[in-house]
């Protein structure tokens, strides 16, 4: 197993489905962070999923909107680190709305004109994770079972 | 300050207000010839759409204010590449509401959030087109006495036909309302409507392929045209235009005080000798979307 040393301030984020690890990089910005260290492990062994991603975050608590975790993969597990201990794990949820993290594709939505206005989706169904472009409607479902559908 | 883009943002109590509100316009029509004086209406309309642009004209001068705007987009700004919010800045400063038809869906709803006055939705792409629900609903609540325990036939394009789709999010919101929905394979309502509208509301319908087969249940029958330019090509646009063709020998088989409503404009899905019908009223319901119009521009405007 590949040892990677612990964080004393930040994130664990396991679970992650394999592959993905380099995406939520992304989605969370993490790039953009500054005096952040990151560590991506993927296809490591998992009891319970075969092969997993993992991302360990060494920032500020605060430095990370976790909401986009919850539309990405509610089943991640996110382990928020301070002082070298584990002092909380959170649990994920759908949130509500996400903003500029996927894009509109109906040709004929405002977005698709106007590049400024912001990319927000609305969740509309829970239940089947179907969220809907707050400018269109069109539907997008959940990004775990996204084959985005028309309305 | 209110702002209509969907049928659904009024309550039907609201809904029920405002067609009373345009009986007593229709009823008494000098009583609000006044109401508006001094107020100005902007029409901004970056698609052609004479008919909706002229009624929405028509309705603010019957009040007595005035309009303005423009009827497409290359004789607007837009044309030089402003966007929707910043020509909504400027119309808010010279106008007291606006109705905005865009090409593009929910153009009008990023310029409602940018406007200092009331926007109204005069139709956005294939999205919504509001004040069409309202003249539908106005003109059955008012030939019919209400709205409500009625079969209700749907004809023809009912895939792309947004007026279709905003008409059956509004109805089944009232009680006893069984649909028909008739249409060729190609053209059935969308998936969405049919399993998150009717099926989560429990609303009982029918979908069959012959205008024939449906007619002697219809209480009212909603007749719409096969659009164009919701065709990719032109082959599928001619080989489905004439599937549905209401004319005098189908309207034998229809209950006496059937109604036949249609958004128009229609091509050729009507014959031109149904008109003389007394159970044809879609000229009729577009004369009666200037009231509703009238209403909801006293409404929007806090006059009434």
């Amino acid at each position: 197993m590949l040892n990677i040393s612990g964080i004393n301030e930040g994130y664990v984020l396991d679970h992650i489905r394999a592959g993905m690890s380099l995406q939520i990089y992304h989605d969370l910005k993490l790039d953009t962070l500054e005096d952040c260290m990151v560590a991506m492990i993927t296809n490591a062994k998992s009891n319970k999923m075969g092969r997993k991603d993992i991302i360990k975050v060494e920032c500020p608590i605060d430095a990370i909107d976790l909401d986009i975790l919850g539309y990405l993969d509610h089943n991640i597990t996110v382990n928020i680190i301070k002082d070298d201990r584990i002092v909380e794990k959170r649990a994920l949820a759908l949130p509500k709305q996400i903003k500029n993290v996927i894009r509109c594709k109906n040709p004929r939505c405002i977005t698709s004109i106007e590049q400024e206005l912001d990319q927000i989706f609305i969740l509309t169904d829970e239940e089947r994770e179907i969220y809907r472009c707050k400018y269109c409607e069109e539907r997008y479902r959940g990004h775990h079972r996204r084959h985005a559908s028309k309305r | 300050m209110q702002h209509l883009m969907s049928p659904m943002d009024m309550t039907v109590d609201e809904l029920e207000d405002l067609m009373r509100l345009a009986e007593s316009i229709e009823s008494d029509p000098a009583k609000y010839a006044h109401a508006c004086d001094g107020r100005i209406l902007a029409t901004c309309f970056y698609e052609p759409s004479t008919r909706t642009r002229l009624s929405f004209e028509s309705a603010m001068l019957r009040l007595g204010g005035q309009v303005l705007g423009f009827a497409d987009a290359d004789s607007s700004s837009a044309a030089k590449g402003e966007s929707v919010s910043d020509t909504i800045r400027i119309v808010s400063s010279y106008a007291d509401i606006c109705a905005m038809r865009h090409p593009k869906e929910g153009a009008p709803l990023v310029a409602s959030s940018r406007s200092l006055i009331p926007v109204i939705n005069a139709g956005d792409g294939g999205h919504e087109h509001p004040t069409q629900t309202l003249t539908d609903l106005y003109t059955i609540h008012s030939l019919k006495g209400g709205i409500g325990h009625l079969t209700i036939g749907l004809c023809g394009d009912l895939k792309f036909g947004r007026t279709v789709h905003s008409l059956i999010n509004a109805l089944v919101r009232y009680p006893d309302i069984t649909f028909v929905l008739i249409s060729p394979e190609e053209l059935k309502i969308p998936s969405y409507l049919r399993e998150d509208v009717l099926m989560a509301n429990h609303i009982p319908f029918t979908e069959v392929e012959k205008l024939e087969d449906a007619m002697p249940d219809l209480d009212i029958l909603y007749m719409t045209r096969v659009q164009k330019e919701r065709f990719f090509n032109e082959e599928d646009y001619l080989r489905m235009k004439g599937f549905y063709i209401l004319d005098k020998e189908k309207l034998t088989l229809a209950k006496e005080d059937m109604l036949i409503l249609h958004p128009l404009p229609r091509v050729n899905e009507i014959s031109v000798e149904v008109d003389d019908d007394p159970r044809a009223v879609y000229f009729k319901q577009a004369k009666k979307g200037v009231f509703i119009r009238q209403a909801l521009i006293l409404r929007l405007l806090e006059i009434a």
